[in-house]
C-alpha cells in the first residue's frame, strides 16, 4: 500500500523537477537559447486549459451524465479554428502596445481607463478564485483518497489538512516561479517550458490510467461498453443521459469558447508568452488534437466506473486502487497534480500581474500622500504586490473551498468560473472588431453581466453551501417570483448554468451595444479604438507625442520601475539601433518617449505607464483631443502621400506622352526632310532636261530645224511641269499650314462635275478615251470652295486619263446622293491599284508608276492635295476597285445644311 | 572600235539629252530606262562608261552599280552617277559602291562630256 509519505515525497519530487525545468528554461533564455521557440511547446502550453477539472471532473461527470462533458472541449476547438483571425489580431495588438494582461488589454482598448481595468481585474479575480479552489479541492481529494487507502495498513493517522498544505506549497511555488522578473511582457520562458512539460505529463498519465482501466481491468472498449449495456445502464451513452437539451449544448459550447478566449491563464500563454505569431497556425490543428487525445479515455474510464457501481470526482484514483494497483493510482495522482499545478501557476501569475498593474499600482499612484511618483526604486514594490497577490489568491481559493466548494462537484465550480470570465468576452470581441464600442458600453455591459452572474450562480451556490436561506430560490429576491435566481423572469426548463449564461451574457451584450451607441466616447477612447480595430493599418503611433522632456528624465523613470540594469540596457539598445548615443541632456524625441512608455507598460501596465510618463513630461503633454488631431494629421499625411503618388504616376504618364510626342515630332521632322529632298529631286529633274537641251541648242546651232523644234518643245513642256510642281507644292504647304484662303460659297456639285468633265473633253478626245457620266441627282447643293473642288475633279480626271490603256481607254464618272452626303466617283479601265497601296496613293510623291512602261507625268502631289481639299469640307476620299476593272477614286461632300433642314 | 556608253535613267527626256551628247562626243550609245534593263545590257557586254541615274523606282542606281562591280567583267567600267539629290551621304555611298564620279543634276553638259572623255583617256 502507498505510504502517505511516499505520496507526499513524490509530490515534492515532482514540483522540484518542475522547478528544475523552469530554471533550466530561464537560464537557457538568459544565454539567448530559447527553448520555447517551437510551435509544439506553444500548443502544449495552451493545454494549460486542461486542469484538474479535465483530469478528475470530466470522468466524474461522464460516469453520471455520459457525453455531457464534451461542450467544454468543443468550445475551445471552435476558437482554435478561429485562431488566425482572433488571436492573430490580439497578438498584433498586444505586441504593438506592450499589453501585459487581459485587464490591460481591455483597459487600453477603452481609453486606458483605470476604472475599467480595475473592474476587469475584479471580475477576473472573482472568477479565478473558485477555479483555484477547484484545483485545491481536486488535489486535496486525491491526496485524501490515497491516504484513506493507506490508512488501514499504516495507521499513521490522517493528514490534518491536506488542502491547506497543498495551498501553501502551491503559493510558495507560484511565487518562486512567477515573480522573478518585473517585466510582465518579458516571456516567462521557464514557466512556459514547465507548463508544456506538465501538459505532456497529464496527457501521458491520463492515457496510462485509461489503458490500465480499459485493458488491465477490462478487456478493451467493447468489454466495458458491453457490460454497461448488460448491466442495464446503456442509456448512459445516449444524449438523453446528459440531461442537456439542444440549447444547453449550444450554450455550454459558447460558454467554453468565450471562457477560453478570456481566461487570464489562456491569455497569458496564448498571447503574452507567445514568441512567434506563426505558432498559431500549428496550434489551430494541434491543439484540438490534444483535446481529443486527452478525452479519448474519459468515456471508457467513466463507464468502467459505472459498471463497477462507482462514480465521483476521484474515479481516476478509485479504479486503480480497487484493482489493487498503487502504481497506477500514483500515476493518476501525479497527472491530476500536474494538471492542477499548471492551472494554479499560470492563473495566479497572470492575475497577480493584473492586480498589481490594474488595481493596486494605479490606486497607489493616485494617492498623493504616498509620493510614489518620486520614489526611487519601485520595482521592489511591484514585485511585493505581485507576491502578495499570488498568496492571497491561493488563500482565497482555499477559503472558497472550505466555505463553499467542498459541497459542490468540480464541474459545477468550473462552470461558475467560466461564466464569470466569459463576461469579458463581449468587451474583447466588440473591442477588436467594432470601432464604436466605448468605455461606457464596456462598463455597463460588464457590470450588468457580472451582477447577473452573481445573482444567478453565486447566490444559489451559497444557498447549497448552507450560507443562505433556500427561500430565495423558491420565492425570489424580495419575494418577487420574477427575481428567482434560477428562473429569472420566469425562464425555466434550462440547466442553472445555461440559464445564468444566457441572462448574463445577454444583459452584458445588450448594455454594451446600447451604452456604446448612446454615448460619445472620449477622444482617447476613440483614439484607442482606432489603434486597436485598425491595428493592421497603423502599426506605429510614434509620431503621436509632442511632449517636452529630457533623455535623462525618461531614463530615471525607467530605472525606478525596471531597475538600473534593465533601464540602461533599454537605452543602450536604442542607442545602438539609432547608431548614435543618447545624451542625458538631449531633448527626448517622440520615439524615445514612446519606447519608454512601452517599456514601462510592460512592467506596470498601460494605464499606470501613461500616468507616469505624463508626470515627467514638462507641462501637460498633449490632451487626447490633440492626439486625435495628430492622428487625423497622420491620416491626412497618408492621404496626401497617396495623392502625391498618384500625381507622380500622372507625371510619369505625361512624361511618357511627351516622349512619344517628341518621337512623333522627330518622325515629322524626318518626313519634312524627306519631303524637301523629294521636292528638290522633283524640281531638279525637269530643270536638268531644260538646262541640258538649252546647252545642246546653244552648242549645236547646226542642228536640223526639226530636231531643234523637238528640243525646244521638250524645254517648254518641262518648264510647264516645273510650274505645275511649284504650284502644287505651294498649294499643299498653304493648306497644311492653314494659310490657304478658301472662298466658301453655296455650290451645286452637279454643275462642278459637269464643268470639269466639259473642260477635260478636249484632252480625252485627243487621247481617244471614252467618257461616260451618270447623275443620280438633279441638284447637289453643297457648301465649298468651287474652284478647289473643280481642281479636285480635274485632277481625278487627268489622273484617270494617265492610267487608261493607250487604245480603248474608258472613264466613267458618277454623282449620287447618299443620305446626308453626295458621292462622286471617277473610275477608269486602267491597271487599278492593288489593295495595300490604296491608302498610300494619297500620300505625297507616292506614285505607282514603277510597274508601268510610261511613267505618268504627274507631280506626285495631286491626290494628296485632293485629300486635303475634300477633308477641309468635311468630306471623305478613298480608292476602291472600279466596275471597269481599274481604280475608282471616290469622294463625298456633305449636303448643305440648310438643304438638310429643309428636307426634314 | 569606239568606246561604248550605257545611259540609264527613268526620265525619257534626260535619256534623250544624254544620248545626244554622248553620240556627239563620238561614243557608241546604248540606253536603258530602268535598273533591270541596265543589268541586262551590262550582262550582254559591260560598257566602258555607265551614266547612271540614282533615283529610279524598283531598282535604284546604287544597286545597279553594286551588281556591276560584283561582275568581274564590270570592274573596268567607269561609272558616273547622276543624282537629283545632292546629299553628301549619298555621294559617299555612291563612291563607296564603286562609282568613279558623282554628278548632281542639273549639270553642265560640256563639263559632263569633258569628264567622260577624261576618264577614258581621251581629249
Amino acid at each position: 500500500m502507498i505510504g502517505t509519505l511516499v505520496a507526499l515525497l513524490l509530490s515534492f519530487a515532482y514540483l522540484a523537477l518542475l522547478f528544475g525545468i523552469a530554471n533550466y528554461g530561464d537560464r537557457s533564455a538568459a544565454r539567448g537559447d530559447t527553448l520555447i521557440g517551437s510551435p509544439l511547446v506553444y500548443t502544449l502550453s495552451l493545454a494549460v486549459y486542461c486542469s484538474a477539472w479535465t483530469f478528475f471532473g470530466s470522468v466524474g461527470l461522464a460516469a453520471e451524465a455520459g457525453v455531457a462533458f464534451l461542450p467544454i472541449y468543443l468550445g475551445p476547438t471552435v476558437v482554435a479554428v478561429l485562431f488566425p483571425i482572433l488571436h492573430g489580431k490580439i497578438l498584433t495588438i498586444a505586441k504593438a502596445y506592450g499589453i501585459t494582461s487581459i485587464a490591460d488589454f481591455i483597459a487600453a482598448r477603452y481609453g486606458k481607463s483605470s476604472l475599467l481595468g480595475g473592474l476587469v481585474t475584479l471580475v477576473t479575480v472573482l472568477g479565478t478564485i473558485p477555479y483555484i479552489s477547484l484545483q485545491l479541492k481536486a488535489v486535496a481529494n486525491s491526496l485524501d483518497t490515497i491516504f484513506a487507502a493507506s490508512l488501514d495498513q499504516q495507521a499513521n493517522g490522517p493528514v490534518p489538512e491536506p488542502a491547506l498544505i497543498v495551498t501553501l506549497v502551491l503559493a510558495a511555488f507560484s511565487i518562486l516561479f512567477g515573480t522573478r522578473h518585473i517585466d510582465a511582457t518579458e516571456h516567462h520562458e521557464g514557466m512556459v517550458l514547465a507548463i508544456a512539460f506538465e501538459s505532456l505529463v497529464k496527457l501521458a498519465a491520463f492515457i496510462a490510467v485509461g489503458l490500465f482501466v480499459t485493458y488491465g481491468m477490462f478487456d478493451g472498449f467493447g468489454d466495458i461498453f458491453g457490460r454497461l449495456v448488460e448491466g442495464g445502464r446503456g442509456e448512459l451513452l445516449t444524449f438523453g443521459a446528459t440531461g442537456l437539451g439542444y440549447v444547453d449544448w449550444v450554450t455550454y459550447t459558447l460558454l467554453a469558447a468565450l471562457a477560453f478566449l478570456a481566461l487570464p491563464r489562456q491569455f497569458q500563454v496564448a498571447v503574452i508568452e507567445n514568441v512567434d505569431k506563426d505558432h498559431l497556425r500549428t496550434a489551430t490543428w494541434m491543439f484540438p488534437l490534444y483535446l481529443l487525445a486527452i478525452n479519448i479515455f474519459v468515456l471508457p474510464v467513466a463507464m468502467a466506473g459505472a459498471v463497477l457501481g462507482r462514480g465521483g470526482d476521484t474515479l481516476m484514483l478509485d479504479l486503480p486502487l480497487a484493482a489493487g494497483s498503487q502504481t497506477f493510482a500514483l500515476v493518476a495522482y501525479i497527472g491530476g497534480l500536474s494538471a492542477a499545478t499548471a492551472m494554479v501557476i499560470v492563473a495566479t501569475i497572470a492575475v497577480s500581474t493584473m492586480i498589481s498593474n490594474d488595481l493596486v499600482m494605479p490606486a497607489l499612484l493616485r494617492v498623493e500622500r504616498l509620493r510614489l511618483g518620486q520614489r526611487h526604486d519601485l520595482s521592489a514594490l511591484v514585485l511585493a504586490i505581485r507576491r502578495a497577490a499570488i498568496f492571497l489568491q491561493l488563500l482565497a481559493g482555499y477559503a472558497f473551498f472550505r466555505l463553499v466548494a467542498e459541497r459542490i462537484e468540480l464541474v459545477s465550480i468550473g462552470l461558475i468560473s467560466f461564466a464569470a470570465i466569459a463576461q469579458l468576452a463581449p468587451l474583447i470581441l466588440f473591442g477588436l472588431f467594432w470601432r464604436q464600442a466605448s468605455l461606457t458600453g464596456a462598463l455597463w455591459g460588464l457590470t450588468a453581466g457580472f451582477a447577473v452572474w452573481f445573482f444567478t450562480l453565486i447566490l444559489p451556490a451559497l444557498v447549497f453551501a448552507g450560507w443562505l436561506d433556500p427561500a430565495i430560490l423558491e420565492e425570489g429576491l424580495f419575494g418577487l417570483s420574477l427575481l428567482r435566481p434560477q428562473a429569472l423572469f420566469g425562464l425555466e426548463g434550462l440547466t442553472p448554468v445555461t440559464h445564468a449564461v444566457l441572462w448574463s451574457l445577454g444583459a452584458n451584450t445588450l448594455l454594451m451595444v446600447v451604452g456604446s451607441l448612446a454615448t460619445r466616447p472620449s477622444d482617447l477612447g476613440r483614439l484607442q479604438a482606432i489603434l486597436f480595430v485598425d491595428v493592421e493599418q497603423r502599426q506605429s503611433s510614434t509620431r503621436l507625442w509632442r511632449g517636452e522632456t529630457r533623455v535623462a528624465a525618461l531614463q530615471d523613470l525607467l530605472v525606478r520601475f525596471l531597475g538600473r540594469e534593465r533601464a540602461v540596457r533599454v537605452f543602450a539598445r536604442e542607442a545602438l539601433r539609432r547608431g548614435r548615443s543618447l545624451r542625458a541632456g538631449d531633448r527626448a524625441d517622440a520615439e524615445l518617449v514612446q519606447l519608454a512608455e512601452r517599456q514601462l507598460a510592460r512592467a506596470i501596465g498601460a494605464t499606470s505607464a501613461r500616468l507616469m510618463v505624463a508626470s515627467i513630461v514638462r507641462g501637460e503633454v498633449i490632451g487626447p483631443d490633440a492626439l486625435l488631431e495628430i492622428l487625423d494629421e497622420t491620416s491626412q499625411a497618408i492621404e496626401y502621400s497617396q495623392k502625391l503618388e498618384q500625381k507622380s504616376r500622372e507625371l510619369e504618364r505625361l512624361t511618357d506622352e511627351l516622349r512619344r510626342a517628341n518621337e512623333r515630332l522627330r518622325q515629322l521632322d524626318q518626313l519634312k526632310d524627306d519631303f524637301i529632298a523629294t521636292v528638290s529631286h522633283e524640281l531638279r529633274t525637269p530643270l536638268t532636261s531644260i538646262r541640258s537641251f538649252s546647252e545642246i541648242l546653244l552648242d549645236n546651232p547646226e542642228l536640223p530645224a526639226e530636231q531643234q523644234r523637238h528640243f525646244v518643245d521638250i524645254i517648254a513642256r518641262e518648264s510647264q511641269r516645273l510650274t505645275r510642281l511649284i504650284d502644287d507644292v505651294l498649294d499643299l504647304s498653304k493648306i497644311e499650314s492653314g494659310r490657304m484662303e478658301w472662298e466658301v460659297a453655296d455650290h451645286d456639285l452637279r454643275r462642278i462635275v459637269e464643268e470639269a468633265v466639259g473642260a477635260s473633253e478636249g484632252l480625252m478626245r485627243e487621247s481617244g478615251i471614252q467618257v461616260t457620266v451618270e447623275y443620280g441627282v438633279r441638284r447637289a447643293p453643297v457648301r465649298c470652295d468651287g474652284d478647289r473642288i473643280t481642281q479636285v475633279m480635274l485632277n481625278l480626271l487627268s489622273n484617270a486619263a494617265k492610267f487608261v490603256p493607250v487604245r480603248g481607254g474608258r472613264i466613267r464618272v458618277e454623282l449620287r446622293g447618299l443620305g446626308s452626303e453626295f458621292l462622286v466617283r471617277v473610275e477608269d479601265n486602267g491597271p487599278g491599284v492593288p489593295p495595300p497601296m490604296r491608302e498610300a496613293i494619297f500620300e505625297k510623291f507616292r506614285q505607282i508608276g514603277g510597274s508601268m512602261k510610261d511613267k505618268p507625268h504627274g507631280t506626285g502631289l495631286g491626290l494628296a492635295i485632293c485629300r486635303e481639299i475634300v477633308q477641309h469640307f468635311d468630306g471623305r476620299i478613298w480608292c476602291e476597285e472600279g466596275q471597269l476593272g481599274g481604280a475608282a477614286i471616290c469622294f463625298t461632300l456633305p449636303v448643305r445644311e440648310a438643304e438638310l433642314r429643309a428636307a426634314e | 572600235m569606239g568606246k561604248r556608253v550605257l545611259v540609264v535613267d527613268d526620265e525619257p527626256n534626260i535619256v534623250l539629252s544624254l544620248e545626244f551628247l554622248m553620240k556627239k562626243a563620238g561614243f557608241e550609245v546604248e540606253v536603258a530606262r530602268n535598273g533591270q534593263e541596265a543589268l541586262e545590257a551590262i550582262a550582254r557586254q559591260p560598257p566602258d562608261v555607265l551614266l547612271l541615274d540614282v533615283m529610279m523606282p524598283e531598282m535604284d542606281g546604287f544597286e545597279v552599280c553594286e551588281r556591276l562591280r560584283a561582275d568581274p567583267r564590270g570592274r573596268a567600267t567607269k561609272v558616273v552617277m547622276l543624282t537629283a539629290r545632292g546629299r553628301d551621304s549619298e555621294r559617299q555611298r555612291g563612291l563607296a559602291l564603286g562609282a568613279d564620279v558623282y554628278v548632281t543634276k542639273p549639270f553642265s553638259t560640256r563639263e559632263l562630256v569633258a569628264r567622260v572623255k577624261a576618264m577614258l583617256g581621251e581629249g
